[in-house]
């Protein structure tokens, strides 16, 4: 097996017993890049020397006796989050040629953890899509068919672990943006509940639903992760003050008598079949692992959507007023300092981000005020309450992630809403603030199905514990994509 | 809910954004359709519902006020298109 494929788990025991040293595993996965990154395209900027560097690091560090969570393993940071030295674009001209000079909280947790850093990875712009195709870069490939796109907004995350172009990877999750790119990936993915991770340095999209959230080939390296950058965090007044449990602890292959619901607003019309055969299998999986499963009713679900895309936008053109070409970033002078505004934020931003604006300020404007976002505001109260009665009864939700496996690149980016529509599964969770977890649950089309499980706030441990049970039954997280010919690989795991 | 060029103009000038026309009447279409499919909260009735600004339990985070290093001036200002004396630089504002 080549050292990128390794998962956390497989390299830290390598490189516990000195069978392997960062510095190879880390030149491993940078010749992966190097040799595959043309045609995936997950990163906007790799630091090979930085990262060659850190794994130096990381090796003198094990040599002293240190044994620090992920001491010399090579992750993926998407560039919406800070890192000192390192340009941090968000996918936007806008910020084109910004070089932090703070790191976040998460990249201190990591690097103090010894994580080796790669470099930074896709993205819609400012995390604003569902398909890395509104990035103002360039669109990132699904590695299991590069016609398709990997999903977003943390679409060259989830890419980058698919591809073996890093072993784990940070993303941020505003309305599905960790778990949507993790089910069309065929990865595991966890968005924390809100509060759970700071997000002191990520740059901000919508601040009462953004978070954190971490990319890996397997349950048990996303829990090594979250470990590593949950907690609380003065610099973010949002981070709660509550312990962090031991995530790998959670990880128990034993599900017996627990609860699990199966929202009936989850399986509508519309859903691909082989994406609702492979979940209905899944839930099988679930119930033969003795869970107790039963239906559920969430009757807000359909109001996620239209409450999602009021206050997300609203929240986000507050945020991004920020951007006016004084402090970073692009500046294009006018006549006056308006003038200077209008053209820096016109031309900076692209389509989406100035949709979006326009929509959040409208919304916010005078006269919509009450009708738009106080009353989004409200129904995101009657979506929270629907999960609250709904866990009292369950320990954990199962839905699919996505109506439908990735689609191809091109298909959905002229008509807004119906990307928008991409989302319908992740954007209630999210307004709720609960944690959702995904994990591959099958094949449609080819293309990896995700398995979205909530739970409710700060209920991580239930969510992987249900996610890893389940991967333990399963094969399905074995499969790769089939980007060196290696089409056996899914054969072994359909007989 | 259709909106008018006027309206789209005045929301880009609230949000200082600099539109080309072409673009005015692009967002003019989309933002109706969207706005159109937003509308279908209206039919929920929320006479007694309170609005969630976040789901946090948390209200006013409060600290003690002590004095902790900040970021360097120069490091701050190096990414700024205009400094001068240790300050952005700035068209005039009045006038």
């Amino acid at each position: 097996m080549a050292l990128y494929e390794l998962t956390i788990r497989e390299a830290r025991a390598l490189l516990r017993k000195g069978e392997i040293s960062s510095v190879e595993l880390t030149r491993a996965v940078l010749e992966r890049i190097e040799a595959l990154d043309s045609k995936v395209r997950a990163y906007l900027t790799v630091t090979p020397e930085r990262a060659l560097e850190q794994a130096r690091e990381a090796d003198a560090r094990r040599a002293a006796g240190d044994d620090a969570p992920l001491l010399g393993i090579p992750m993926a940071i998407k560039d919406v989050i800070c890192t000192k030295g390192v340009e941090t674009t968000c996918g936007s001209r806008i910020l084109k040629g910004f070089v932090p000079p703070y790191d976040a909280t998460v990249i201190v947790k990591l690097r103090a953890a010894g994580a080796v850093l790669l470099g930074k990875t896709n993205t819609d712009e400012f995390a604003m899509g569902s398909s890395t195709e509104n990035s103002g870069y360039f669109t990132t490939h699904n590695p299991w068919d590069l016609t398709r796109v990997p999903g977003g907004s943390s679409g060259g995350s989830a890419a980058a672990v698919a591809a073996g172009e890093a072993l784990a990877a940070l993303g941020s999750d505003t309305g599905g943006s960790v778990r949507q790119p993790a089910a069309f990936c065929g990865v595991a993915g966890i968005k924390p509940t809100y509060g759970r991770v700071s997000r002191y340095g990520l740059v901000a999209f919508a601040s009462s639903l953004d978070q954190i959230g971490a990319f890996g080939r397997e349950v048990a390296d996303v829990a090594s992760v979250l470990g590593v950058i949950a907690g609380h965090d003065p610099r973010d007044s949002t981070s709660v003050n509550l312990p962090v449990p031991n995530y790998e602890e959670a990880l128990i292959p034993d599900i017996r008598g627990m609860r699990i619901g199966i929202p009936k607003e989850y399986f509508v019309e519309g859903i691909q079949p082989g994406v609702e055969k492979a979940l209905r299998e899944a839930i099988r999986t679930l119930e033969g692992l003795g869970a107790v499963v039963d239906e559920v009713s969430l009757p807000h679900t359909s109001y996620a959507l239209p409450a999602y895309y009021l206050i997300a936008p609203a929240e986000a053109s507050a945020n991004l007023a920020r951007y006016d070409g004084v402090k970073y970033g692009l500046s294009i002078p006018g006549e006056t300092m308006w003038d200077g505004y209008r053209n820096t934020r016109g031309q900076g931003f692209g389509p989406e981000v100035k949709r979006r604006i326009m929509l959040g300020t409208y919304a916010l404007s005078a006269g919509y005020y009450d009708a738009y976002y106080l009353k989004a505001q409200k129904v995101r109260t009657l979506i929270k309450q629907d999960f609250d009665k709904a866990f009292e009864r369950f320990d954990a939700l199962v839905t699919p992630t996505t109506p439908m496996v990735a689609f191809k690149i091109g298909e959905k980016i002229a008509d807004p809403l119906s990307m928008y529509l991409t989302d319908i599964f992740t954007l209630a969770p999210s307004l709720a603030g609960i944690c959702g977890m995904v994990v591959p649950c099958g094949l449609a089309d080819g293309m990896p199905v995700g398995m979205q499980i909530l739970t409710g706030a700060f209920q991580e441990p239930t969510a992987l514990r249900v996610a890893y049970a389940y991967e333990q039954a399963t094969e399905w997280h074995k499969l790769r994509p089939p980007l060196d010919g290696k089409a056996e690989d899914k054969e072994v795991v359909r007989q | 809910m259709k909106l008018t060029l006027e309206q789209v103009e005045h929301i880009a000038e609230l949000a200082k954004l600099g539109l080309t026309d072409e673009e005015k009447e692009g967002y003019r279409v989309q933002l109706s359709a969207i706005l159109e499919y937003a509308d279908m909260i209206q039919q929920l009735d929320t006479e007694a519902i309170p609005p969630t600004a976040t789901v946090l339990p948390l209200r006013n985070v409060m600290r003690d006020d002590e004095v902790t290093p900040s970021l360097p001036v120069e490091e701050v200002l190096a990414n700024a298109p205009d400094v001068e004396d240790n300050c952005f630089r700035v068209k005039a504002i009045l006038g």
